[in-house]
This record gives structure tokens, sequence and C-alpha cells, in this order.
């Protein structure tokens, strides 16, 4: 909204000085306002911090739990049942390190998607960049992969996987899943406002692409007559790239990868367009 | 007394503001309906929409203390959320210089798990203020709310008055140079309520710091505020003084009166109350010779109450406030005073006084209608109508009305001089 922002020198000494006014079409993001607002961004990380694991006990065997749990029904189904064969470590590292990765995005994306009508009363009576919101979704996310990962360290000495110098690549991964559920967060929390439905949607089909990404299956089980059509998916190669940098092996395709990065960089660009463009109509709508 | 700083110095100026909704589109709806809708209806044009503020222009300078009034739905809030950046200007502008903090609820943003230590934290970086800025006055805040013991229980143990209270002690520390209000102050008992304006007032005075307050609370907007601007329908139609300001409001709120002290109730809404059936039809109001619309103190007046489609009016009470010019009720009747015997009832009811006892002034009626027995509300009006009351010969000829002489005439008797034997007090 901020279309001449300056500190205007005055006999006062500095003031802040902001004219409103109307504004139209793609707007980019407003960085500098952002970064301003950073300490609102840190206190609602925080809070979300706080509240996840203020129950500690419950709050952290939950985040240890849940992505275990996944793994060992995966691996049941697709091991057990189906019959598939993990290259080279037990099956059910092999698909805890999916899961991980998957949840990264998956999780960060499903609460983005809700964070801006959850958060109306915010939105209704206070002035904050409301990029704000989806990027508070991060932090507290983080901390459960970070737990999660903590439990992959003890898989990963229980079944003598050992470690690997594809590890310190870890980064780049996190960036992918979070970047693309960023993305996807942005685009997805600003339709909510308009769209409610959209918010219902979300976790409906995230459960679902899981199983059109390697999460519980190796990626060589896919028939090759389906392999363009699959890697269409751009989970594809960001779920390909975790395994291969915890593991250390299998996996990896530079077509994939880069094709996982372009997308993610894609939507950021337009996530983050599509926001602003309807950011000065939420406060109306919601 | 010039009401509008010069140009230069003003801290807030608002020039041709004007903001529209589109009414059924700024509506969160499906997007599975509204993709059904589209496949319909391909060519649809535009949709309806309402000005909520139109052409607005303001100027509010440092140490002003700016009230906005108005009726529901007149603009108020939207006025103060475009100023706090919340929602575009639909065409206008707004330049703000200095910090803008606005306050347009208590406790945005509490979350009842956390404790209060936490909450003040959260708080306090919603509505802008910095880490070091809350840590400075953190001691001050928690003093101002009076709720050090509770510092580190979660706030949902609190009672309402605690949070209320927590709530406005950090808003209260916002130390922006404008500051923007909006009904906050309609919760919190008076006391607090209190101690807030005064807190809002001294840093409005001695900090030349600009405020903007938006209330329906009369009292609060002509103590606290130095000007007042009256919004109807999205534009200003009164910016200046305070008091003129609240009279012009009252007159917003006055019903259709077809001739001098008749005032007929037909053109309205009645959502709110038990079928939303218009059972009050028209008020009169009578003099010593028929309907008037000025009475005199001391003569005597008559207040008649005209409904309608009453089932059965024996069932049903009616009942009217009398509201000075401050708002505040200076009589009120009801037909179940009248006595088991008196049987007040009926589609037509007339309140008789021999003696009017109000002084001079403007005064505003309420009435209202409800059960018996299950004193279910079935219709009212406020400010149904209006009358004056106008001087008449009680007092010496050279006395001059003070504002401090309230409203009620008790048609005194006064003895002064030596100290005589007590005489008898009735008969003199």
């Amino acid at each position: 909204m901020t279309v001449s922002e300056e500190v205007a020198p005055s006999k006062r000494g500095q003031v802040f000085h902001l004219v409103i006014r109307p504004t139209g079409g793609w707007r980019s993001l407003d960085l500098r306002e952002v970064w301003r607002y950073r300490g609102l961004l840190a206190a609602m990380t925080k809070r979300d911090i706080t509240l996840r694991y203020r129950q500690t006990a419950l709050g952290v065997i939950w985040v240890v739990l849940q992505p275990l749990l996944a793994a060992g029904i995966l691996t049941f189904v697709f091991s057990n049942v189906v019959g598939f064969d993990s290259p080279g470590v037990p099956y059910i590292v092999f698909a805890y390190t999916g899961v991980l990765g998957y949840n990264a995005f998956a999780s960060t994306l499903t609460f983005m998607s809700t964070c801006l009508v959850t958060n109306a009363g915010l939105v209704s009576k206070v002035y904050f960049p409301r990029i704000i919101l989806p990027l508070s979704q991060i932090g507290s996310k983080l901390v459960d992969f970070a737990v999660g990962l903590g439990l992959y360290v003890v898989l990963n000495l229980a079944f003598g996987v050992g470690f690997h110098l594809s590890m310190l690549t870890l980064p780049l991964w996190m960036a992918l899943a979070y970047g693309m559920a960023l993305g996807l967060g942005l685009l997805t929390s600003a339709a909510n406002v308009s769209y409610r439905d959209v918010g219902f949607i979300v976790p409906v089909v995230l459960p679902l692409i899981l199983y059109l990404a390697p999460v519980a299956y190796p990626v060589e089980e896919v028939p090759d007559n389906l392999r363009a059509a699959y890697d269409l998916n751009p989970l594809v190669g960001m779920i390909n790239g975790f395994r291969w940098c915890l593991l250390g092996r299998g996996g990896l395709e530079l077509g994939g990868t880069v094709y996982a990065v372009v997308f993610t960089v894609l939507m950021i660009v337009g996530g983050t367009l599509y926001f602003r463009a309807h950011e000065r109509r939420f406060a109306d709508v919601i | 007394m010039s009401y509008r700083a010069p140009s230069s110095d003003a801290t807030i100026q608002v020039r041709g503001l004007s903001k529209r909704y589109e009414v059924a589109s700024e509506r969160a709806g499906l997007l599975s309906e509204a993709i059904v809708s589209r496949l319909r209806h391909p060519l649809r044009g535009r949709q309806e929409s309402f000005w909520a503020l139109q052409d607005v222009n303001l100027e509010v300078g440092p140490g002003e203390v700016l009230g906005v009034i108005g009726k529901n739905g007149a603009g108020k809030s939207t006025l103060l959320k475009v100023m706090s950046r919340i929602t575009e200007p639909t065409s206008g502008e707004v330049e703000l210089r200095g910090r803008l903090g606005s306050l347009l609820e208590v406790g945005t943003g509490f979350h009842p798990e956390l404790t209060g230590r936490e909450n003040v934290f959260l708080n306090g970086a919603i509505l802008g203020m910095r880490k070091p800025e809350i840590e400075r006055q953190f001691d001050e805040i928690v003093d101002f709310a009076g709720i050090d013991r509770f510092l580190d229980t979660p706030v949902k143990r609190y009672s309402s008055g605690m949070y209320v209270r927590l709530a406005f002690a950090v808003a209260a520390h916002l130390s922006s140079e404008i500051l923007v209000v909006d009904e906050v102050l309609a919760v919190g008992d008076i006391e607090f309520q209190k101690k807030c304006l005064g807190k809002m007032q001294s840093v409005a005075s001695k900090a030349g710091r600009t405020v903007v307050f938006v209330s329906h609370n009369v009292n609060a907007v002509r103590d606290l505020c130095t000007r007042g601007v009256v919004l109807d329908a999205g534009r200003v139609v009164h910016d200046g003084d305070t008091v003129e300001a609240l009279h012009r409001y009252v007159d917003l709120h006055q019903h259709r009166s077809t001739s001098p002290g008749v005032f007929v109730l037909d053109d309205r809404t009645n959502a709110d109350d038990h079928d939303g059936r218009l059972y009050l039809a028209k008020l009169v109001v009578d003099g010593p010779a028929g309907p008037t619309a000025t009475l005199r103190t001391g003569r005597s007046a008559a207040f008649t109450i005209h409904s309608e489609g009453l089932a059965d009016p024996d069932e049903v009470f009616t009942r009217f406030h009398v509201r000075n010019e401050l708002n505040e009720i200076v009589l009120a009747s009801d037909t179940r005073m009248a006595g088991p015997e008196a049987e007040v009832s009926g589609h037509v009811v007339t309140f008789d006084l021999d003696q009017l006892p109000l002084l001079p002034g403007r005064y505003f009626i309420d009435v209202g209608l409800g059960m018996k027995k299950t004193r279910v509300v079935l219709d009212q009006v406020a400010s149904a109508g209006t009358f004056e009351v106008s001087r008449d010969d009680q007092y010496g000829a050279d006395y001059q009305q003070y504002p401090q002489d309230g409203s009620i005439y008790l048609a005194p008797r006064w003895r002064q001089g030596a100290v005589a034997p007590t005489p008898p007090l009735t008969g003199g």
C-alpha cells in the first residue's frame, strides 16, 4: 500500500513520513517493510514454537512418533505387502528419509494455506506486511524438522547406515522443500481468504501427492513409459535429493533436481506476486 | 478558536479519501461456487457496491484529540482502517507525519495459552513496538495493569477484567506520534476506563501526540476530545466543536417529524427484537396547548406513545427514557410503574406531567415495548423524538443558566437572613 515512504528531515528532527494511496496491479515484495517488521516475525515464530512445545513431553513425543509411524506403515505396505526392495539400507530407514523430506514440505504448506484465515483477527485489526504470517509458519516447522532429523541420526546409528559427505548438501534440499511450500503457501493462503474451500482441499490433496512421489518406494520401480508424466511432479526431484543426501546412495537425478529448483523459484515469484496483488483486499474479505 | 492546524504542521492530512466496497464479491465464498457461477454467468457485469467513505478531507495537528462519531455504518471504522493501512482507499490519500499506532481492538493477538508476560511481548510486537521498547517499559506496563502476581499465569486463567487491563496497559504505552483508537473504551470497568482516558490525554497534551478516537461513549468524546467530526453515510457532516458535534450526531438519529411534536416511527427496520415487526407507530409530545416542539419548565407536558398490531395490548408494557444533550438519561418511566389499579395498557398510552421538571435545553426520547410476563423486548426506538425546553419565569430575570445546573428543576424555596424560629416545612 505504501507508495512513497521516506524519512523526511524537519524541524522536529527525523520524522517518519508516509503517504497512503490506492495502488493497482502487481506489486513487488517490499523487503524493506518486511525487515522493519522482523520483530513481529520473531514474536509470531516464538509464539508458535512455544505453543507447540509447551506441554513438552507430549509435544516432542508426537513430533517423533508421527514420521516414525508413517515410515512404519509405508514399510509394511510397500515392503511387506507389495514386496519392493530398498537398495542397500533397511526399508524403514529408506522410507523414513522420504517421509522426512515430504513432511518438511507438506506440514509447512498445510499450516501456511490456512494461516491468514486462522489469524483473521490480526488481519482485520492490525497493519503489518501480511507475508509475515506465512513466513512465521516456517520457524516451528524447522524445529519439528530438527527433531525428525535427530531421530534419523538414531536410526542411522542403529541400522549402521553410516554418514556420508552428501549430507553436507542438506541445506539445499531443505531450501527446496521450504521454498516450494512457501511458494504454494503464498498462493493457497491468499486464495483461501476469498475461497474457503482451498483450506480444505490442500490437506486432502497433499496425502495423495505422497503416492505420486518416491516417498514410500524407490523411484526405479516407476515404469519407464510413465516416467515422463511422473517427473512432472516437482516433489520427485526434491524427495530423491533428500534421500541421496541422507543415505549417500541412489536416486539423485540432475534433470529432476534442476526441474525442482526451477519450479520452486517460479512458485515463490508467482506466489509472491499473487499474494501481494490480493493482499490489499484481505481485510475487506476475510 | 481555530480547529485546523496549518497544513505544514499537520500530522494527519486526509485528502479526498473515498472507499468503495463491492457488496457481493467482498465476502469469502467457495472456489467451487465461484467456478460454477462463472460457468453459468460468463458475462456477468459489475457487482453491487457501496461507498463507505466519500471525499473525506481532514487535517489533524499535533496535540489534537479528534473524536469521530457517527451512526453504525457511517464509515468511522473504515476511516480508521484506511489510516492504519489495514485496508486500501479506493481514491484519495492520507499523509501521515509520524509513526501511527492503532488500537482497533483490545488485546489483538492475545493468546489464551500464553502467560501474561509472553502476551505483553507478543501484543507489543503486533502493535508495532520494538523489543527494547517493550523491555524498557515492561515494569511500567505490569504496574499499570496491576497484575504482577499473575505475570507467569496463562491469560486463559485471568478474569476478564485482568485480561482487559493487561491489554490496555500494553496499548497505553505505545509511543507513536499518532494514536488511533476505535471503540475500545466500551469494555473494562469504569475506574480503569478513566485511568486509560487519563493516560491517553496526558500523552496527547504533553508530548504533542495526535489522537484519533472513535466512540459511542458520548461522555468520553466530550471529556477527552478537543475537536469533533461527525460522519454520516461516509461523508463529514460536521467538523469542529465537540459539543456541536454531539448535537449534530443526535440530530442524525432523528425520526420523521410530520408536524411539531409529532414523530412518525415507520421509516425504520427492527432486526434485533423479538419477531422483527414494527409495533411502535407514533410519538406525540404535548404542551399545555397541544402538540409542540417546545415545552416550558414547570408547565404541563404529556408524552403519548401509539403502537399498532399488538395481538394482546394488555400483556404489553410501554417504557420511555428522556435523555439530555450529553446522552445521560434524566427521566424514565414505564407503564408498570403506574400500579395495578391504573390499568395502563392498550395501543395508546399517555404519560402526563403537571409540572415538567426539566431545565432549559434539548432532550431526546427513547421509547420501547415489552412483554409484561417475559420481559421480552418487542420493539424499541432510540431518539424517537426530541423537544426543546425553554425558560419560563421561575428564575429571577437576571439569572444566567450555568452548564453545571444539571437537567432537573426542583422548584426550590430559598430562605435567607437571620436565623428565625424554625418555621413549618409546609405551607410557606
